[in-house]
């Protein structure tokens, strides 16, 4: 690629279940002012902005991007809206990478958002459409079938998910913009009310306001600040959501997006080249389920890392330092809150949830029927 | 002994009131949706306004203009209004302190259960519609909220498309179809116009059993909006036998805990008069008896 690309600015919101305080241009220009800061850097520097955000069903404003564009500082200049279901976080800020590796923009604004509070991502998600089946289960009894089959296919511990849920919750204590900041043991996760087999309460992701966003500068402009966090891979993958032969527990979109990112950070051993990752668990099944897919262990591997303890803050692999979706979930956000954590990690602006001598780190998200993906990989040394 | 002596007595006058300059400003005001505050020598501001402030010093005639928005700072629930109280549901007696003034009024604040009754809530005023130039201008306070209604409807035609409606048509006779791509070409349920794998377009359609495997399932507990059914209820991927690929349906005819992955189904049909082009004509797949079958044989659609 012709130029390289580094992150200089990070913020985001306060995350909460809702901010009747705020628009949504208030809660974009909230996340993108405190970006601009850490940049040190006003509206009138930025090229372009990329702006994320879920489909418009999850909250009844079409075309969000023209009405936001004033709160973002774009008038005159170009505005993108990327769309990807859940993973959109994640693609918004690749395509903001692109236009600055491509020598397009030099410093690009890119901001992601959803405020869940003003409708309902379940009814989104349900509709009633002629002729065809009405998904009648919901978010979570559309996963719940493919943790049931990931459990079987590798014996997985029944606690895995709880254990997750123990952790992400106990890291979400240490980040201030978390939306969840609450302890829970391992038998209160145990105890909480099954809402879909094998998923609990506790082992799903709360519905948050919230907003991300990040500038992204070509190599000129990285020296602005001493701690830049340079892009060393990106790769979005796709596949269908049914298919004869798929496999849903790991889709094969999923490894061939990872293996693509690897490549171009030049990793080869996931497990011991990334310090850190930072990956969309919106249901705690999934962090096992993502270790495998992820590569960072064999298939039927990943419940054993969590069980072992490999995925804390002090294990060899932490994983969701932030408190991950788990304790967030703006969704059209989420995937640059998981994105922008990595860069944080490598930057060593993690504050309480920094994981020390973080160097490289994987930033991860995913939507749709576990269709869509999106990765990063970020490192504290210019490529 | 004979009951006592009893009988109605009104005591009514059409007494006249001299508000005064202070409270006379403030009730014309209300006439015209105004509110008004008065300072006191010391810099407070008092709403209602009064001539005299708690230490007997006569107020200014500085008047500031307040905002129909305020905070309840204390309130009593009134379940059973009486003929004079200002709303004739159950309401609440507040004390509401307008944005910017130091005091509180006494009013109804109409929020329908006491259970949306939080001190420290927010509020704003209901104007009555025929003004006096009294008190009772303002019919009374309701919740104030920074979110308002915004409702959404959209209105489409839907074309399932030509292989879809072939597949209903079926289903309003009774029958499962698929569609391949080839001979060899993996079976679709419902049929396809092409193997989304390789782009073949579709050549066949093939019959298919109402029979199959249940390779895996939730147990739903929990409500949502738009959902169709009262939880619990058993959603499952089923593949059907000659087909490559689950479809989705309900589990039923089987206690919860004895639903088994692997176990083989069939479709639970509506009566033959109920049916149409709709999936909806199976109610749910129920368990055959028949043995369950081996993982290894279904691994491959998980």
């Amino acid at each position: 690629m012709a130029e390289r690309c580094a992150v200089i600015g990070i913020g985001q919101t306060h995350h909460k279940e809702s901010r009747p305080d705020l628009s949504l241009a208030g809660l974009v220009r909230e996340a993108a002012l405190r970006a601009l800061e850490e940049a040190e850097m006003t509206f009138a520097d930025i090229d372009a902005v990329v702006l994320g955000t879920a489909p418009d069903m999850f909250e009844g404003v079409a075309m969000p991007e023209l009405y936001l564009a004033d709160a973002l500082g774009a008038a005159g200049k170009p505005i993108f809206r990327v769309h990807t279901a859940g993973s959109v976080g994640g693609s918004t800020t690749i395509v903001a990478t692109h236009l600055v590796q491509a020598g397009v923009h030099q410093k690009v604004l890119t901001v992601a958002f959803e405020k869940q509070s003003e409708a309902n991502a379940m009814w989104a998600l349900s509709p009633a459409i002629p002729f065809q089946p009405q998904l009648v289960a919901g978010a979570g009894g559309y996963f719940a079938p493919l943790m049931r089959s990931y459990i079987r296919r590798h014996d997985a511990h029944p606690d895995t998910g709880c254990v997750v849920a123990v952790k992400d919750r106990d890291n979400g204590l240490l980040n201030p913009y978390a939306h969840l900041h609450l302890h829970q043991t391992l038998d209160e996760v145990r105890a909480s009310p099954m809402l879909w087999d094998p998923i609990r309460y506790s082992e799903t992701c709360p519905s948050s306001d919230g907003a991300c966003a990040m500038v992204l500068v070509n190599d000129a402009n990285a020296a602005r600040v001493d701690n830049p966090a340079w892009v060393l891979g990106t790769s979005v993958r796709t596949e269908r959501t049914f298919f004869a032969g798929r496999d849903q527990v790991n889709p094969v979109a999923g490894r061939q997006c990872a293996k693509d990112v690897y490549d171009q950070a030049g990793i080869t051993n996931p497990l011991r080249e990334i310090d850190c990752a930072e990956v969309y668990v919106p249901f705690s099944w999934f962090e096992p389920m993502w270790l495998e897919n992820l590569g960072f262990c064999e298939p039927g591997e990943g419940w054993k890392m969590t069980m072992d303890g490999k995925t804390r803050r002090d294990g060899v692999c932490p994983f969701n330092m932030s408190g991950g979706v788990m304790c967030t979930n703006p969704i059209g956000a989420s995937g640059m809150i998981r994105f922008a954590e990595a860069a944080r990690q490598v930057r060593g602006t993690a504050d309480a949830h920094q994981i020390d001598g973080a160097r490289r780190a994987l930033g991860h998200a995913y939507g749709g029927g576990s269709q869509f993906f999106a990765m990063w990989v970020v490192g504290s040394e210019r490529p | 002994m004979s009951e006592p002596l009893r009988a109605p007595y009104v005591l009514e006058y059409t007494f006249r009131r001299t508000p005064g300059p202070i409270m006379g400003r403030f009730l014309d005001g209300l006439r015209y949706e105004t509110l008004e505050g008065v300072k006191t020598a010391d810099g407070r501001v008092l709403f209602p306004p009064r001539e005299y402030d708690e230490t007997g010093t006569a107020v200014t005639n500085e008047w500031v203009t307040l905002r129909p928005f305020g905070t309840v700072r204390s309130w009593s629930w009134v379940e059973q209004p009486r003929t004079d109280h200002p709303l004739s549901k159950p309401f609440a007696w507040a004390l509401v302190q307008l944005d910017g003034a130091d005091t509180s009024i006494v009013h109804a604040v109409d929020a329908g259960d006491a259970k949306h009754m939080k001190t420290g809530m927010r509020v704003r005023v209901r104007w009555a519609h025929h003004k006096s130039g009294t008190v009772k201008d303002i019919e009374c306070f309701e919740p104030h909220s920074l979110v308002m209604p915004a409702p959404s409807r959209l209105e489409f035609e839907v074309y399932p498309g030509r292989h879809y409606t072939a597949y209903l048509k079926a289903l309003e006779e009774g029958r499962f179809i698929g569609g391949k791509s080839g001979a060899d070409g993996k079976v679709y349920v419902p049929p396809r116009a092409a193997d989304p794998t390789n782009g073949q377009p579709a050549t066949e359609y093939v019959d298919l059993a109402d029979t199959g495997v249940l390779t895996t399932f939730t147990v739903v507990r929990i409500p949502f909006p738009g959902q169709k059914l009262d939880p619990p209820y058993c959603f499952g991927a089923i593949v059907l036998d000659g087909a490559d690929m689950p479809i989705y349906h309900l589990i039923s005819g089987v206690p919860y805990d004895q639903i088994r992955m692997g176990m083989r189904v069939k479709a639970k049909w509506k009566p033959r008069e109920q049916w149409g082009p709709s999936l909806e004509n199976i109610l749910y797949f129920e368990p055959t008896g028949e043995p369950d079958v081996p993982f290894e044989d279904y691994a491959e659609h998980l």
